[in-house]
């Protein structure tokens, strides 16, 4: 009996050890934080047009139909990784993405950057002091919302849109939210 | 030398006071004190989500000056001091509070700490009661071992022998 409270430690160690290896084998990255606006209708806010366009961007653009919500900037890298794919969601007609553009330092670099790699958004907003990023509850770019015909948040993506996540993740969610009522 | 310490002590304590610098520039306080130091009060009190452990306050974080920017905006528009949290909480979740509030889900963050110091304090005292008065090493009580005793010893020991043996 005594010899067992000496074990004690070594069981506890070992189950902290256990823990951080699913963690670790989950894939998802620690510091990820999970969003409290799933389920909760997207907080409003109104961005003004990019340069050089007459459109902006207002959540009120987004009711009645499932919508996709992209964060991107030009300094962005990750988001160019993601960037070929948005066209091909585009091109096929697949959802609207409407786009944030965000914090840029020079108001020529997101049109700029558009220009040279295609321009995805049925609608784009300036964010360059973080009004619609801190709206979104968002930490980093790129990050993507799924939201449904009544303007709610029903899915975040954190970090780059690849093939594996739209096949496996975005494409049924947003399927499923097409079939709703709106 | 006594001097020397007290000179350092109160270097020591007013750097304490006032060692935090602020990330904050000149360009983001407000013209109205009074409400610049609510919103001071309220970005020590809000996370800068991309640093994890420095409030907005002293971040140099771009996202952290965007945030202590949107505090002041909001300040200005009227908002109370507990708006301003509350609108960074229903984006951020509570993990945007350098404090977690006490709820139902982190009694154990609060608490857990208090609850293992009484366990440790419960089992040292259970831990002493179990010694036999004049048990103590050194004293002539435990000098010599009874008859009894070294029996007990000499099982114990052979017990671990084959312990060991078994164990290869």
């Amino acid at each position: 009996m005594k010899r067992l409270v000496y074990i004690i430690p070594l069981i506890v160690l070992l189950g902290v050890v256990g823990a951080s290896i699913v963690q670790m084998k989950s894939g998802k990255p620690a510091n990820e934080l999970p969003s409290v606006l799933i389920n909760t209708p997207i907080p409003e806010f109104t961005l003004a047009p990019i340069k050089g366009r007459d459109q902006g961007f207002s959540t009120a653009d987004l009711k009645g139909q499932v919508t996709l919500v992209n964060l991107f900037g030009s300094w962005c890298f990750a988001c160019l990784t993601e960037h070929p794919f948005l066209m091909r969601v585009k091109e096929q007609n697949l959802v609207p993405i409407f786009g944030l553009d965000w914090r840029e330092k020079d108001p020529d670099a997101g049109p700029e950057w558009l220009a040279k790699w295609g321009d995805p958004y049925t609608r784009i907003g300036d964010d360059p002091k973080s009004k619609g990023a801190i709206s979104l509850g968002v930490t980093g770019a790129p990050e993507s919302f799924i939201i449904d015909k009544k303007g709610i948040i029903r899915y975040k993506q954190i970090g780059p849109i690849t093939p594996e996540v739209w096949d496996e993740t975005l494409w049924p969610i947003i399927q499923k939210l097409k079939q709703e009522q709106g | 030398m006594k001097k020397l310490f007290l000179a350092f002590m109160v270097m020591f304590v007013a750097l304490s006071l006032n060692g935090q610098a602020s990330a904050i520039e000149p360009d983001e306080i407000l013209a109205d004190p009074a409400l610049e130091m609510r919103a001071r009060e309220v970005s020590k009190q809000l996370r800068c989500v991309v640093c994890q452990n420095q409030s907005i306050d002293d971040s140099n974080a771009e996202l952290a000056r965007d945030m202590r920017l949107l505090v002041r905006d909001r300040m200005l528009a009227g908002d109370s001091n507990q708006n301003v949290l509350d609108y960074m909480v229903d984006r951020y979740g509570d993990y945007v509070l350098l404090e977690p509030p006490l709820k139902a889900s982190t009694m154990l963050l609060w608490y857990g700490p208090f609850i293992l110091i009484v366990l440790g304090l419960i089992g040292v005292v259970f831990y002493y009661r179990k010694q036999p008065k004049g048990a103590q090493p050194g004293s002539e009580a435990s000098a010599e071992l009874s008859s009894e005793e070294r029996a007990k010893l000499k099982s114990v020991l052979s017990d671990n022998n084959t312990d060991s043996g078994n164990n290869q």
